[in-house]
C-alpha cells in the first residue's frame, strides 16, 4: 500500500516540474543538482505552493486535486517539514519551538533527539547540528503522517555532517513514516534512503535503490552523479611534492592536487585499472582488496574492490577471469585523483 | 590647510548644536523649577494635559488597532497597485498640517462631503473632542503604519511558512510569529506616532478649535497662554521637551533591549530609513 501519492505538473523558471511519485512507509530521496525543482516538490506537498495541475493524497485523503479545485491549507495537512535552514523561531526557546506544533510530546521528542539539556536555549545559541535536531523534533511534534526534509544536511559543516547523517538514518528507520527528503548529494541520499529518484530539470530520470543506481545508471548524468569513488583520509604534502593521503586502513594514496587535512579523494571508476599483482607502470596508487562484487553494465563490468568501484571492459574482466572474493590490485594515477576538503 | 579645514568643520558643528539646543535650554532657564511646577499646576495647563492624554490615548489605540493589521496586509499580500497604496498611506507624512485641517473639514464639516449623512445621524464633529482624536490619528497614523509595514516585511517568510506547516492558522501565525518578531519596529513606530500626535497643532486648531478643557491640547494651550500667562506657556513647552526626549531615548534604547530577548534583533530593529 502506498501512503503518499504525488502527481503534479507545475511550471518553474526554465522548465516544467512533471512528477509522479508514491511513497510508502519508507524513506525516499530525491536527488538532483541545485535548481532541479526539489524544494518546489516539498512545498507543493506541504501546501505552501499550489501546483498548476495534479493530485496529492495521503491514504486516500486528498490534499490537493486541481480537477476538483481542492487545495488544503498547510495547517490542515498532516506533514512535518524540516526546512533547509531549519527556520527555528528565534524568539522562542528550544522547548517553545517544539511545543509550538504540539505540547504533548515535547519531553519525549527532546529525549529522542538528545537535546533535553538545551530546552531553555534559544536557537541563536545552538550549533548547526543542534538546530537540525530541534527542527526535527519540532516537525515531529505534530505527529505528522508524512515527514519532508529539505536538504537536511546542507546547512551543516562537513565535520558534523557525517555524524548527523548516521543519526538521521537511524531515526528515519525507527520512525517508520513515509519520508521524502531532497538533497543534491548522492552520498547523503544513499545513506538515508532505501529508494532514490534522480531529478533533472523537473523530471525523475531514474529511480531505484542506491546500489541499483550505482550499478546500472541509465543515463550519463546518473552515472556521473553516482559514480565517483570517495576515499576519506588525512592529507599532507609529501617530500616528493605530491599530496599523500592516508586512508583509515593505513593505505597511502597520492594526488597531484595540493590540499592538507581531512580530505576526500575522488577517483572515477573508469580511471581505475584492475590487475592480479601491482603493475610496474606509472600509476602511483594501488589498493589491494578482495572483489566484493562484479556487476555487468552493457559492455562494461563494475568491479567493487574494497572501498573502490572500478569500471573495466567486459573483455578485460573475462581475460583476467575475475571472481568474487579474489584479492586483486586496483591502480589509478595520482594525476587522476581529485582531492576535496571534508 | 588640513588643520584649517578641521577647525571650520568643528566650528560649523558647534554652531549647529548651539542653534538647535539653545532655544530649548532657554525654556528651562527662563523660569525656576518651582515656578515651572506652579505654572503646570494652573487650570489651563492641567486641562490641556488631561485633554492631550485622553485624546492621544484614544487616537493611539485606534492607530495601533487598525494600523497593525492594515500594515500586515500591506506587507504580506502581493497585489496590483500595492506600491502606490503604500505611497498614498505615507502622504500625510509630508502634508502641511494646515492642509490636513482643511481636508478634515472638507470631509466632516456640516457642508463637507459626509456632512449631510453625519447631520442625519445627529453627529457633529468639528469643535468636539472626537475631532481632536480624528486630527491626531490622521497625522500620526502614517508614522506608525509606514514603520509597521517595514517591520513586517523583514520577518523571514520561511518562518511564516514553518508556522503554517506546524499546524498554525494564519491568525495564530500572526500573533505568535509575525507580531513578536516585529515588536521592536512596531514599538519604534508607535513611539514616533505618539510623539507626532502629542505635538499636533495645525490640523487640530482648524478642525477642533481651541476650547479649554474640551479641545485645547498641550500645544494649543502654549499658543493660547502666550497672551494670558507666558509662564504657563513656557512651562508646558518645557514639559513637552521632556516628553519628546523620553520618546527619543526609548527609540534609541529599544534595539539594545531586544538584543537580550530575541535573536532577530537586527532584522526587526528600526532602520535608519524612518
Amino acid at each position: 500500500m502506498d501512503a503518499l501519492h504525488v502527481s503534479l505538473s507545475h511550471p518553474l523558471r526554465s522548465f516544467r516540474l512533471e512528477l509522479e511519485l508514491d511513497v510508502g512507509r519508507e524513506t525516499v530521496a530525491l536527488v538532483g543538482p541545485s535548481g532541479a525543482g526539489k524544494t518546489s516538490i516539498l512545498r507543493a506537498i506541504a501546501g505552501l505552493l499550489q501546483p498548476e495541475r495534479g493530485r496529492i493524497a495521503l491514504d486516500g485523503e486528498t490534499w490537493f486535486d486541481s480537477a476538483a479545485k481542492l487545495h488544503l491549507a498547510p495547517e490542515r495537512r498532516s506533514v512535518g517539514l524540516v526546512f533547509q535552514e531549519h527556520a527555528l523561531f528565534p524568539h522562542m526557546t528550544v522547548a517553545e519551538n517544539v511545543a509550538y506544533a504540539g505540547r504533548e510530546r515535547v519531553d519525549e521528542l527532546l529525549g529522542l533527539l538528545g537535546i533535553g539539556a538545551l530546552r531553555d536555549a534559544r536557537p541563536g545559541e545552538l550549533s548547526g547540528g543542534e538546530r537540525q535536531r530541534v527542527a526535527l523534533a519540532r516537525a515531529l511534534a505534530r505527529d505528522p503522517a508524512v515527514l519532508l526534509l529539505d536538504e537536511p544536511l546542507a546547512a551543516l559543516d562537513a565535520h558534523t555532517r557525517a555524524r548527523v547523517r548516521a543519526e538521521l538514518g537511524g531515526l528515519l528507520r525507527g520512525l517508520r513514516l513515509p519520508a521524502l527528503l531532497v538533497t543534491h548529494d548522492f552520498q547523503d541520499a544513499a545513506a538515508l534512503a532505501a529508494r532514490v529518484g534522480v531529478l533533472v530539470d523537473g523530471r525523475i530520470v531514474q529511480d531505484g535503490s542506491p546500489l541499483e543506481l550505482i550499478a546500472g545508471p541509465t543515463s550519463p548524468f546518473v552515472a556521473d552523479f553516482t559514480g565517483g569513488n570517495l576515499l576519506r583520509g588525512l592529507a599532507r604534502i609529501a617530500p616528493s611534492g605530491l599530496t599523500e593521503v592516508t586512508l583509515a586502513d593505513g593505505t597511502r594514496i597520492f594526488s597531484t592536487d595540493r590540499l592538507e587535512g581531512h580530505v576526500g579523494a575522488v577517483v572515477h571508476p573508469w580511471e581505475i585499472a584492475v590487475a592480479r599483482e601491482a603493475p610496474a607502470d606509472s600509476a602511483q596508487n594501488h589498493v589491494t582488496a578482495p572483489i566484493a562484487s562484479l556487476v555487468p553494465v552493457a559492455n562494461r563490468v563494475r568491479v567493487r574492490i574494497g572501498p573502490l568501484t572500478a569500471e573495466i571492459t567486459a573483455a578485460s574482466a573475462e581475460r583476467l577471469a575475475l571472481r568474487q572474493g579474489e584479492r586483486v590490485v586496483a591502480s589509478f594515477k595520482a594525476t587522476g585523483t581529485r582531492l576535496v576538503p571534508l | 590647510m588640513r588643520r584649517a579645514f578641521d577647525i571650520a568643520l568643528a566650528a560649523a558643528a558647534g554652531l549647529a548644536l548651539a542653534f538647535l539646543l539653545l532655544p530649548l535650554l532657554a525654556l528651562f532657564v527662563r523660569i525656576s523649577p518651582d515656578e515651572l511646577l506652579a505654572a503646570l499646576a494652573s487650570d489651563a495647563a492641567l486641562d490641556a494635559l488631561w485633554v492631550s492624554l485622553k485624546t492621544g490615548l484614544v487616537a493611539h489605540v485606534f492607530v495601533l488597532g487598525v494600523g497593525t493589521p492594515a500594515a500586515y496586509f500591506l506587507a504580506t499580500k502581493r497585489f496590483r497597485g500595492r506600491g502606490a497604496l503604500i505611497t498614498l498611506v505615507e502622504l500625510p507624512l509630508v502634508l502641511p498640517p494646515a492642509v490636513a485641517g482643511i481636508a478634515l473639514l472638507a470631509l466632516f464639516s456640516r457642508r463637507g462631503l459626509l456632512g449631510a449623512e453625519l447631520d442625519a445621524l445627529g453627529v457633529q464633529l468639528p469643535l468636539t473632542q472626537a475631532a481632536v482624536v480624528i486630527a491626531v490619528a490622521f497625522v500620526a497614523a502614517p508614522f506608525y503604519v509606514r514603520q509597521a509595514v517595514a517591520s513586517f516585511e523583514t520577518v523571514d517568510p520561511t518562518l511564516i511558512d514553518a508556522s503554517r506547516t506546524l499546524g498554525a492558522s494564519p491568525a495564530r501565525t500572526f500573533w505568535r510569529v509575525a507580531l513578536p518578531l516585529s515588536a521592536t519596529g512596531l514599538g519604534a513606530g508607535s513611539a514616533l506616532a505618539w510623539a507626532r500626535g502629542t505635538g499636533e497643532f495645525g490640523a487640530t486648531i482648524m478642525f477642533a478649535g481651541s476650547l479649554q478643557g474640551v479641545t485645547q491640547t498641550l500645544p494649543l494651550a502654549i499658543y493660547a497662554q502666550l497672551d494670558i500667562d507666558p509662564d504657563v506657556a513656557v512651562a508646558i513647552g518645557a514639559l513637552l521637551v521632556l516628553v519628546s526626549l523620553t520618546v527619543l531615548l526609548s527609540l534609541k534604547l529599544l534595539p539594545s533591549w531586544t538584543r537580550f530577548t530575541s535573536a532577530s534583533l537586527i532584522r526587526s530593529a528600526p532602520s535608519g530609513s524612518s
